[in-house]
């Protein structure tokens, strides 16, 4: 084995030209490392093939019944009658409110902790409940909403009750996605801020905050992605009700997509699944797009150091 | 410029006389001239990072107007020094202090003397060029726009890089990065910043370890005319580069508890032909180091 390549004594060039192909261990070893490579593709594809049969199941399925009067109808008691038009709004609503709740605190939060607190046991138990939070399960934070918003400060099942909710849901792995990206920032250009004769607040208003925006950003529209997808709490909160109108107000009742999509698919009519199916692939294509959104961001905005 | 936040005359028995106010020439204009020779004063100083001793009973003084160079093995606590002066170490944690270091008389760990004026005044350049990620004006423009320096900000960006010896360099390209010069551009950039707060003392740690020789000698050059007008300290592993920028040295050994000390402090020309101590000779002539 460690004698497949011959010693030659003291310099001399070999007889004849030395065959530097793959022998023995080497061949042996080399096998491996390729069979590795082949292994763990296999072990990537198979997120993108269930990802790819998922696609083609629902695409057969719903791309028929997608139309123009798909997405602006209200529903209704006859399928072939039934859209998505209060779903989308309410969507829309419950998302954008629960953006203006959630970022401030966000970006606030996470700012503090890295960058003002001091480092001490509580710091250290905050910041280990924040990651405790991110790990509680949706319907938790539904059955919070429901007991604090919607029963207690009497919102009612409304759109604010339901913004409330989601903000409390995102807020800890918005919070730690922005330390994420704070992180990121080199100490180096703390220092020479300070260096200078800057503040605290002028090193981190001009130069921490903008080379973290990317990382947040990206924090940010994958929070968005994740609240535009939640059915679970909303669907405790109220969401799980029959709207035929457009909503003008925070204290409107409401329904959002995904419990829209629920709401089809328990039905016994074969023809509100084909609805269903053609719901999922507006929100997949909502989701996806703004995951695309995410990484150009990131990409386009990235700072070299 | 008084200092301290407060108008109450010195407690400690230690600290010196006030200084007095200075010129009253529009902040664009105004050079800082200290009354005395000597600009910044240790006494007795240590430095700990918790329970570690960093730097031992360090005493020396810190003429203005002229560079001071730090020399030293690694791990001497050249650069705690260093940091110490401009409050950077602040920044450390565990970081404290014993002993008196005055800068014009005034006690600069007094607790009512805020780090910010401090830096303000004592400008400090890194080891590593650190420029902004940002345009080279905004570099040069972030320092003074913080500090409300007024005054027409284009002349005080181009002042500064003409007393950093950059102008003719950069002057067709001040949107372009920072990050687009090459080392040596960067460092002296990093130097055209630091002058654009117009500091009284500049800190150099280390400033030319990270470039090439001949971007190495266009900064030697830069600080010697620099001297003329600001007080440098500059640390260096190099000790011929010492010998040919420093008007005075100070040497520094580690100790066998492991915190720094002064061995010696001179003038570079007698330190460099007549050490005193036997450590700084055999430092100098290479026998270690």
């Amino acid at each position: 084995m460690a004698a497949d390549l011959e010693m030659r004594p003291h310099g001399g060039a070999p007889e004849q030209a030395p065959t530097l192909a793959a022998t023995g261990q080497v061949a042996r070893r080399q096998r491996i490392s390729r069979l590795s490579r082949y292994v763990l593709m296999a072990a990537s594809l198979v997120g993108v093939a269930v990802l790819i049969y998922l696609a083609v199941v629902t695409l057969d399925q719903g791309w028929a019944r997608l139309s123009w009067d798909f997405v602006t109808s209200y529903p209704s008691r006859f399928p072939e009658r039934a859209g998505l038009r209060s779903s989308i709004i309410g969507s829309i609503w419950v998302v954008g409110c629960t953006m203006v709740l959630a970022i401030p605190i966000a970006v606030g939060t996470a700012v503090f902790i890295e960058e003002f607190a001091p480092r001490n046991t509580f710091t250290s138990l905050v910041k280990l409940n924040i990651s405790n939070l991110a790990a509680v399960p949706s319907i938790i934070y539904g059955i919070l909403g429901l007991t604090m918003f919607v029963r207690y400060f009497g919102l009612g099942p409304s759109i604010i009750a339901g913004a409330l909710t989601l903000a409390l849901m995102i807020l800890p792995m918005t919070v730690i996605a922005s330390q994420e990206a704070i992180r990121q920032v080199p100490p180096s250009v703390r220092q020479g801020s300070l260096a200078l004769g800057a503040t605290k607040w002028q090193t981190v208003w001009h130069h921490v905050l903008p080379g973290a925006v990317p990382g947040i950003m990206t924090g940010v529209i994958l929070a968005i992605a994740r609240a535009a997808g939640e059915t679970a709490a909303l669907i405790m909160i109220g969401a799980f009700t029959f709207i035929a109108f457009d909503n003008t107000s925070i204290f409107d009742d409401f329904t959002v997509v995904p419990v829209q999509i629920y709401n089809w698919t328990i039905r016994p009519q074969e023809a509100f699944r084909v609805n269903a199916a053609a719901a999922i692939i507006v929100l997949m294509a909502a989701v996806l797009t703004l995951n695309l959104i995410a990484a150009v961001i990131r990409e386009r905005f990235r700072q070299q150091y | 410029m008084i200092m301290r936040t407060d108008e109450r005359p010195a407690s400690l028995a230690e600290r010196e006389e006030r200084l007095t106010e200075t010129s009253t020439l529009p902040a664009s204009e105004r050079i800082m001239s200290p009354p005395g020779p000597a600009v910044i004063e240790l006494r007795g100083f240590s430095a700990y990072y918790g329970n570690f001793r960093a730097l031992h009973d360090v005493s020396f003084r810190i003429p203005a107007k002229q560079i001071t160079a730090l020399i030293g093995p690694s791990g001497c606590g050249k650069s705690t020094l260093l940091r110490c002066i401009n409050r950077m170490n602040d920044l450390v944690p565990s970081f404290r202090h014993e002993g008196l270091m005055t800068y014009h008389g005034v006690d600069l760990y007094d607790p009512a003397v805020d780090p910010v004026e401090v830096r303000r005044r004592i400008g400090m350049v890194f080891q590593k060029p650190n420029p902004f990620p940002k345009s080279i004006y905004e570099n040069i423009a972030f320092g003074p726009r913080v500090n409300g320096i007024k005054g027409n900000m284009s002349e005080i960006v181009e002042r500064s890089l003409r007393r950093a010896a950059l102008w003719e360099d950069v002057k067709d390209k001040l949107s372009q990065s920072g990050l687009a010069l090459s080392g040596g551009q960067q460092q002296r950039l990093c130097i055209a910043r630091a002058l654009a707060v117009q500091p009284e003392i500049i800190l150099m740690d280390e400033p030319c370890s990270a470039l090439d020789p001949i971007a190495t000698l266009k900064i030697e050059d830069l600080m010697k005319e620099l001297a003329k007008e600001y007080t440098i300290v500059i640390v260096t592993h190099n000790m011929q580069q010492a010998a040919r920028v420093a008007d005075n040295t100070a040497f520094l050994m580690m100790r066998p508890d492991r915190a720094g000390e002064l061995v010696e402090y001179s003038d570079t020309d007698s330190m460099f032909t007549a050490p005193k101590d036997k450590r700084t000779e055999d430092y100098i002539t290479g026998r270690f180091g």
